[in-house]
């Protein structure tokens, strides 16, 4: 057992992402940021043949989400006020602030992921007791394309707020959050599993979701889906990731 | 045959008139224990480890426990989840935004209004638009629908694991009911997909007035029922009382929500705390208690449940004629499809349209279907109060008409989490009790 099901690809089906794309995005955006999607052409990702469609004109740029300026808005400024004043080095520990449909992310430098997270739990201005979520992010094509998010929540002032730490994938290191938080125990092992992200100090990170000798990591966006194409009265449909599909 | 002395290497025997009699006796432990050399117990050291499951009837699903044992007392205790693993998630990156829904409402099987409800909550928030109200008020009263169903198939579960049976063929015949309703209104028991970003599938049929009217009636009956049966009943609370105690500061720290925190003391209800779909509006208690063990849980359950059909009432008062999806054609499923004479959802006047009058209705609707809409790129996290706690979506979109991204916070999952605290310490039998109260749903923990 173990590892992607090997298959052979049929040479009509357009892949996912092609290398060009992954490339351009990268170079696009020229900093450690990760954009939102890739640089795309047309309207119908079309591929191979040209584009009959009439919309190959079209050209649809990757999303980076805009760093915000203070004033935030709503309780973030509190939070970000009250995590400078409780950790002094809160600024060369926030690589970016975003503000987003009213969600506060901080985006963190992985050396003061423990030191901030630290400060948000322990200060009485702050008391993000909770540690709400752990989940991983595969922005494939960018420099730091592995995102471990954490979704904090403060039960004491309701309030919500998202560390996001981005790797690079050969050094996919980021400190572990379970002697802060325990609960993050099961759910670093599940995005070590599913998307390779590597929790230093965790103690016992070992798969949790797949099978233990299982090869790769499945949530990453250049692992493919799997399955088999499915016959129906002589027609062949080919399995999900590579059918034909609009982009 | 005069042979007195003793040649049987295994017993001593004597001869007799009647043949040689053996003497057949048990080692004695004194005899055992002085030939390891004296005072010390040789077996002290000897760890019993016991695997139950993941086949196993009361692992409440596919649950796998690994207990080290000192006698019938839990000395150690791990929980190996995994075994349902289907990669909804990674399914949902290859399928439209609507078409994501028929996955995640798969996940936790038992409540799949919540899964549908929080992902679309946070699709709809990535593309900036609210539902209407009609189908907010529909989706709650859903929600609440299906608290009752998954509280009951807990109970029912619960008490079967536990060896009370009547509770199980009761709770069920109850879950019955309520998922009687949920046929009546989108058409499946299970696994709905009828909650979409943007609204509802479809909206109620007629005569759902008089049918909520007799499934509140038998829902009050079959909680008297339960109370007959369970509530004062001297089994049932030497089961519970003092069983898998956690209290609230291990709760927070174990990331554990829903009815286990509230049954240690706290009352966190994102219904109240942090509301949605408009439920501060409604007027419900939050049930909590102060003993955070197993009967706890089951009084907190039981609690919830009279304040669901509390909510209802006050929901099915509420719902005032509208639209069920919202108005942007862009988003909104072309077709309002109603029950048609085969049993699949049709609409013959929209058929009618596209086949035979207007091509631009044809190839939009053709689009939609296929290719779906599109979304800003960006990411949400949206939470509702599931039967279990908080479930969280993860929502990211990089702009396609796919999601490049969904994660589920599961309280299944994270839940499970507090067994090795619960059941340490205690009894085999207690460990049974203790992840019962837990109520993990292996198809929302594995996804």
């Amino acid at each position: 057992m173990g590892g992607p099901v090997e298959r052979p690809v049929p040479e009509d089906s357009a892949p996912e992402q092609s290398a060009s794309d992954v490339a351009r995005a990268t170079v696009g955006t020229g900093s450690a940021d990760s954009p939102y999607g890739t640089l795309r052409n047309g309207m119908f990702g079309v591929s191979g043949s040209g584009d009959t469609s009439g919309y190959g004109g079209l050209v649809r740029e990757p999303w980076i989400p805009p760093s915000a300026e203070p004033p935030y808005g709503s309780y973030f400024d509190e939070i970000v006020e009250g995590l400078r004043e409780a950790y002094p080095q809160t600024d060369a520990a926030i690589r970016k602030v975003v503000v987003d449909r009213d969600e506060l992310t901080l985006h963190i430098e992985r050396d003061h992921l423990i030191g901030v997270a630290t400060a948000l739990r322990d200060d009485p201005s702050l008391r993000f007791e909770l540690c709400a979520s752990v989940s991983g992010v595969d922005y494939l094509g960018s420099v730091n394309r592995l995102h471990s998010v954490v979704h904090l929540t403060s039960m004491t002032y309701r309030r919500r707020v998202r560390l996001e730490v981005s790797l690079p994938v050969e050094d996919p290191h980021v400190p572990s959050l379970t002697g802060l938080y325990p609960t993050a125990d099961w759910q670093e092992r599940e995005t070590f599993d599913l998307f390779g992200i590597v929790y230093d100090g965790h103690p016992a990170l070992t798969r949790i979701l797949m099978p233990d000798d299982w090869d790769g990591h499945p949530q990453r966006k250049d692992y493919p889906l799997g399955g088999i194409p499915v016959q129906y009265k002589g027609a062949t449909i080919p399995p999900a990731d590579q059918r034909r599909a609009y982009k | 045959m005069t042979d007195t002395t003793d040649t049987d290497a295994y017993a001593p025997s004597r001869p007799t008139t009647e043949g040689r009699v053996y003497n057949l006796s048990g080692g004695d432990w004194d005899s055992v224990i002085s030939a390891f050399g004296g005072s010390t117990d040789p077996i002290k050291d000897e760890r019993l480890v016991l695997n139950m499951g993941p086949q196993h009837p009361s692992t409440h699903g596919v649950l796998r426990l690994v207990l080290e044992l000192e006698g019938e007392t839990v000395t150690d205790a791990r929980v190996v989840v995994g075994y349902l693993h289907t990669g909804i998630e990674k399914n949902t990156e290859f399928r439209t935004w609507t078409q994501a829904v028929t996955f995640l409402t798969r996940a936790d099987y038992l409540s799949p209004l919540f899964n549908e409800t929080v992902y679309c909550l946070g699709v709809e928030r990535l593309l900036g638009i609210e539902a209407p109200s009609r189908a907010q008020t529909i989706r709650l009263l859903m929600m609440e629908v299906n608290r009752l169903a998954s509280h009951w198939v807990w109970l029912a579960t619960g008490g079967m694991e536990l060896g009370a049976l009547t509770a199980m063929t009761n709770g069920f015949r109850a879950r019955e009911k309520c998922l009687d309703v949920f046929e009546t209104i989108t058409g499946l028991r299970m696994n709905h997909a009828f909650v979409r970003p943007g609204g509802v599938a479809q909206d109620l049929p007629e005569g759902y007035e008089q049918m909520f009217v007799e499934f509140i009636k038998g829902q009050r009956e079959e909680l008297r029922g339960l109370d007959k049966l369970l509530t004062g009943q001297t089994i049932w609370i030497n089961r519970l009382k003092d069983v898998g105690w956690i209290g609230v500061e291990g709760c927070i720290a174990l990331g554990i929500t829903g009815p286990l925190l509230r049954a240690a003391g706290l009352p966190w209800d994102l219904r109240k705390t942090e509301p949605y779909l408009g439920y501060e509006t409604y007027d419900f208690e939050v049930p909590t208690d102060d003993r955070g063990d197993c009967w706890s849980r089951y009084v907190v359950r039981v609690a919830e449940m009279h304040e669901s059909l509390k909510i209802i009432e006050q929901a099915l008062a509420r719902l005032e004629p509208g639209p069920t999806m919202h108005e942007d054609p862009k988003i909104a499923w072309p077709a309002k499809l109603s029950l048609g004479p085969d049993g699949m959802g049709n609409s013959l006047e929209h058929v009618q349209k596209i086949m035979a009058t207007s091509m631009e209705s044809l190839i939009h609707h053709f689009k939609l279907v296929t290719e779906g809409f599109r979304v800003p790129p960006g990411q949400v996290y949206s939470k509702v109060e599931s039967p279990r706690g908080e479930l969280g979506a993860h929502v990211v979109s990089d702009g396609g008409t796919r999601p490049y991204r969904v994660h589920f916070r599961e309280p299944s999952f994270i839940n499970l989490q507090g067994v090795a605290a619960m059941a340490i310490g205690g009894q085999v039998a207690d460990v049974i009790a203790s992840v019962a109260s837990i109520d993990p749903v292996m198809g929302g923990c594995d996804r």
